[in-house]
């Protein structure tokens, strides 16, 4: 049993229940045992490292402090989280001196921060830690046939950190394949999905989306998987928007890896969050029994 | 005795004395500094009137060691040695100061300038009365040389040898010469065929009764020095008796078993098991593709033995070596190209229409796989766009950080040419366009008059995923076009990728083994950037062509010619001189740990099997003083650095100048100081 500090992160909790429920399912069948932070807090999402960095970073380092205290690898199953988590972590570490403002706040709280952790991204947790050959083992329904494009967004991979692949990254492919599902070669499967873009520039995110879609309809892809819920809502709820829009008829559905897995490791659906999709999983319905 | 010393300080113009008070400096030497009996300073003290001051002082007032005060010894050390040594002085008696780069170009407070001039001279004073007189060995020169690489460099330098009488043994790894120039179509500016000039010139080197060639062979080890080098070439077996052979080329068209080519073909086209890279080839003996060959997979076939009109083909045939002696070695190894498929984002590999510089180049060849037709990978589509992508590799902080020069000119080249072919837009995506030499301007604007259409910008990705109508089924090429300061998507047919050269994958094994150095990013280092551009630090070694950096042909031809030229100095002069500042074990105290041995950076330093002590050979020590600081023992000395002379010169550097004191007092005063 592996056993990490589980930040699941404000839209786990609503908007994106399903990827909650199909990543405890989950990671319990491949031996990982997720304890969520007690007490965490926002992440700062996409704005506030704009506002203002240095309260960011302590929202960020509260949580990493918590999971220090447990001694466990913090895991984000968000990438935002995920990336302002990392970059926090990485960044304290690198400047003591940043490092010693922060704490001097998390000291009200009884908290330090001393990087001695690391921060996951929940795909890396099944992706590298467990390894698809541990996965392939415990598949008792393989999605055989089913054509999937894999897609990883912006901020798993980037900004770069060490000398990882960013540009023709293979990992989520790996991962499909170990569940049986054919990945489909999906040339934007790094591009930007918009982000917070359709608050402000309605019709640019709209046909980024659009893009998206169109290039995974075209690689022939049933449905697109992601690891992330902002990811997630842009592709499946503007869908109809983009359709207005654009006189398109996408009608792609958009799920959770883990669900995904799931559904392989043989969980009944309704336990992965399976049938709230605004777009119908059709192309899943011979794999559910 | 004590030594008499004379000072010479030069004003270098007003290089150094605009901020050295030069003339204060030669009155406080004379004046302060012992055992100096002259102190002088001059204007230009290398011109001749300076040297034959020097020289008259040396025979007129008796001195026994001279200091000069000016450049760096790398400028001007053997022109004082000259002048020593003219006047009957042992020029190793000689010491410089450098008062120049080391004071005057760097210190910009003058009184402080003056203050430090002072110090160094104190400090060659010191020094230069501990040296001893020594006497360079003189050694003879073997008139033969080793040429390793028989690329155009390679082959240049082999024929200026030959050509003037001299034995020249050419050894290339390749089953042909001719190198990569044999793989163009074109060269430019001037688009001459790269065969029509090449092949003459390769069909000189196989007949030249000068010229042994070793080809499929590789130089396995290499020791000795200048004038005597002592190298094992190692002749891999073709499989084909080479004095059989006729080269009718039977053998090739009965072999059943079809190969992709790699190498030559940049992986364009087929060859078979037996094969030679190309028709020219020389020499024109086939070569058995071991890994391919049906009869070493199944012990079945034996196609070509059955064929051979002279019973060439050898099965049985094994590795050779042959073991040479020369003289001097010009190393003319060449480059690999930047593996495309390390920028995934340019699809190369990925995508089928996107192609490297060298598969566009056989392309465009009229022996080559598609016959001269530019095509899409399909083999029959013509394009209709093609988009050129410049510094694919090159000018990259992520890959490599220089220019590899040539990329501009050869996409140039290819834009004619697919203009000359279809009717293709061509796109150039550049960052900077490079064309400095004789013709290449020229050949750029005639580019533009012909229609190629440039993009200042570097490429950002080339997809496959279509956005807009018109793109579908296309590459399109995301750039930034920087003169109208906007991003640009070019929806194309095929995308050619200019690949940066790089060093051969071993080059560092190759400067190693020759006992030579590589730059940072593993090119050969010349001798001297400007003044000395094709010798190396290791006497006897020269280096030629792209090994040293990239260049197009007419530079490496330039420096295949010079390299020619620098080794037949060598060998008219008959002998050499060899520098007697060396490092000598002391036998009586070498315990035989050997730790000198592998440090080495020249391999001179062997162990004696039978004494149990280490050996140092003269002829290839450069003096560098590595083992001499590294033996455990102290058993190691090096001529012109003892720890005496070292000490002496820090004692000298550390001289109070300002106190004008003595430098017994303040010694003595160091020595109350309780450590």
């Amino acid at each position: 049993m592996k056993e990490y500090a589980y930040f699941p992160g404000c839209s786990l909790e609503k908007i994106a229940l399903s990827y909650h429920l199909s990543t405890i399912e989950t990671s319990k069948k491949v031996g990982v045992e997720l304890k969520e932070l007690e007490d965490w807090n926002c992440c700062g999402a996409t704005a506030y490292f704009h506002v203002d960095e240095l309260l960011a970073y302590t929202l960020c380092a509260r949580n990493l402090a918590m999971a220090e205290q447990e001694n466990l690898d913090l895991v984000a199953p968000c990438s935002a989280c995920y990336k302002n988590s990392y970059f926090t972590n990485l960044h304290l570490k690198e400047d003591p001196d940043l490092a010693d403002h922060i704490n001097f706040a998390l000291a009200e709280d009884n908290l330090h921060f001393s990087g001695n952790i690391a921060v996951k991204h929940l795909i890396e947790v099944f992706a590298q830690d467990v390894g698809p050959e541990e996965i392939s083992t415990k598949v008792s329904k393989p999605l055989d046939g089913l054509k999937v494009a894999p897609y990883y967004g912006c901020q798993i991979l980037r900004p770069r950190k060490d000398n990882e692949e960013v540009e023709q990254a293979e990992f989520f492919e790996d991962l499909l394949s170990a569940i049986g599902a054919e990945p489909v070669p999906y040339a934007l499967k790094l591009c930007c999905c918009g982000g917070s873009l359709i608050l402000t520039s309605r019709r640019a995110a709209l046909s980024m989306v659009r893009n998206l879609l169109q290039n995974a309809m075209d690689s022939g892809a049933a449905l697109i998987a992601t690891a992330c819920p902002l990811c997630q809502v842009n592709l499946e709820c503007y869908q109809s928007q983009v359709n207005q829009e654009f006189g398109t008829q996408f009608s792609m559905p958009v799920m959770y890896f883990t669900q995904l897995l799931g559904l392989a490791f043989g969980i009944p659906a309704k336990r992965l969050g399976i049938g709230k999709e605004l777009v119908s999983a059709t192309p899943l319905s011979s794999y559910i029994k | 005795m004590s030594e008499k010393v004379g000072v010479y300080i030069c004003h270098c113009g007003t290089n150094i004395a605009g901020v050295v008070d030069v003339e204060a400096v030669a009155k406080w030497a004379g004046k302060e500094l012992e055992n100096v009996v002259i102190s002088r300073d001059y204007k230009f003290m290398c011109s001749s009137l300076g040297q034959e001051m020097i020289e008259g002082d040396i025979t007129k007032e008796g001195l026994t060691r001279v200091v000069v005060a000016a450049c760096s010894p790398h400028l001007h050390e053997k022109t004082f040695r000259r002048a020593c040594a003219n006047a009957g002085l042992n020029p190793y008696l000689c010491q410089m100061a450098s008062i120049r780069e080391q004071v005057s170009w760097v210190v910009e407070d003058k009184e402080a300038a003056t203050e430090k001039a002072k110090a160094m001279i104190a400090a060659a004073v010191n020094r230069v009365q501990l040296h001893e007189e020594l006497e360079p060995t003189v050694v003879p020169v073997n008139p033969n040389t080793i040429v390793v690489g028989a690329g155009i460099a390679g082959i240049q330098a082999s024929l200026e040898l030959a050509d003037a009488g001299h034995v020249v043994y050419l050894v290339e790894r390749e089953p042909s010469i001719g190198g990569h120039m044999a793989q163009f179509d074109k060269t430019f500016p001037t688009l001459d065929c790269a065969a029509c000039i090449l092949t003459p010139k390769m069909s000189d080197v196989g007949a030249h009764p000068n010229i042994n060639l070793l080809s499929y062979s590789e130089v396995e080890e290499i020791s000795g020095y200048v004038g005597n080098f002592t190298a094992r070439i190692k002749k891999k077996t073709r499989y084909v008796n080479e004095e059989a052979c006729t080269g009718c080329g039977i053998c090739i068209e009965k072999c059943p078993k079809r190969v992709l080519d790699d190498v030559f073909e940049a992986g364009l086209g087929m060859r078979k098991a037996i094969y030679r890279p190309f028709p020219q080839a020389v020499p024109n003996i086939p070569v058995i593709d071991r890994e391919n060959c049906i009869y070493y997979k199944t012990g079945k076939c034996k196609a070509c033995q059955l064929f051979c009109p002279t019973e060439a083909i050898a099965f049985e045939q094994e590795d050779t070596y042959i073991d040479i002696n020369v003289g001097n070695v010009i190393l003319a190894t060449g480059f690999d190209l930047f593996d495309c498929k390390t920028i995934p984002q340019y699809g190369y590999g990925r995508l089928a229409n996107v192609f490297t510089s060298l598969e566009f180049e056989r392309m465009c060849n009229a022996t080559g796989p598609t016959e001269g037709k530019i095509v899409l990978r399909d083999g029959v589509t013509e394009p209709k766009s093609v988009v050129i992508v410049h510094c694919v590799g090159s000018r990259d902080q992520r890959f490599n950080p220089y220019c590899s020069s040539i990329c501009c000119m050869a996409a140039l080249k290819f834009g004619h040419l697919v203009m000359e072919r279809t009717d293709a837009e061509v796109y150039s995506c550049y960052i900077d366009m490079r064309t400095p030499s004789k013709g290449y301007e020229e050949f750029y604007n005639r580019l533009l008059e012909e229609g190629m259409h440039f993009i200042r910008g570097k490429v950002a990705e080339v997809t496959d995923a279509p956005r807009f109508p018109g793109e579908e089924s296309k590459l399109i090429v995301q750039v930034e076009d920087t003169l109208i300061g906007k991003q640009r998507r070019i929806p194309v047919d095929m995308v050619v990728l200019m690949a940066a050269l790089q060093p051969r994958y071993d080059a560092r094994d190759v400067g190693l083994k020759f006992g030579i150095s590589c730059s940072m990013e593993g090119w050969f280092t010349e001798r001297h950037p400007k003044l000395d551009p094709v010798a190396t630090m290791t006497e006897g070694i020269f280096i030629a062509g792209v090994a040293q950096g990239p260049k197009d042909i007419p530079a490496a031809v330039g420096q295949g010619a010079a390299a020619a030229a620098r080794v037949q100095g060598m060998i008219t002069a008959g002998e050499v001189l060899i520098e007697p500042i060396v490092a000598t074990i002391h036998e009586e105290k070498c315990s035989g740990c050997r730790i000198c041995n592998t440090l080495c950076p020249f391999n001179a330093i062997e162990f004696l099997e039978d004494k149990e002590v280490s050996y140092i050979n003269a002829a290839l020590c450069k003096g560098c003083g590595t083992c001499v600081a590294a033996c455990p023992a102290q058993a190691i000395t090096g001529a012109h650095y003892s720890n005496e002379q070292i000490f002496a010169e820090i004692e000298g550097i550390l001289f109070d100048v300002t106190s004008g004191g003595d430098l017994k007092a303040l010694r003595a005063e160091q020595e109350r100081v309780p450590a």
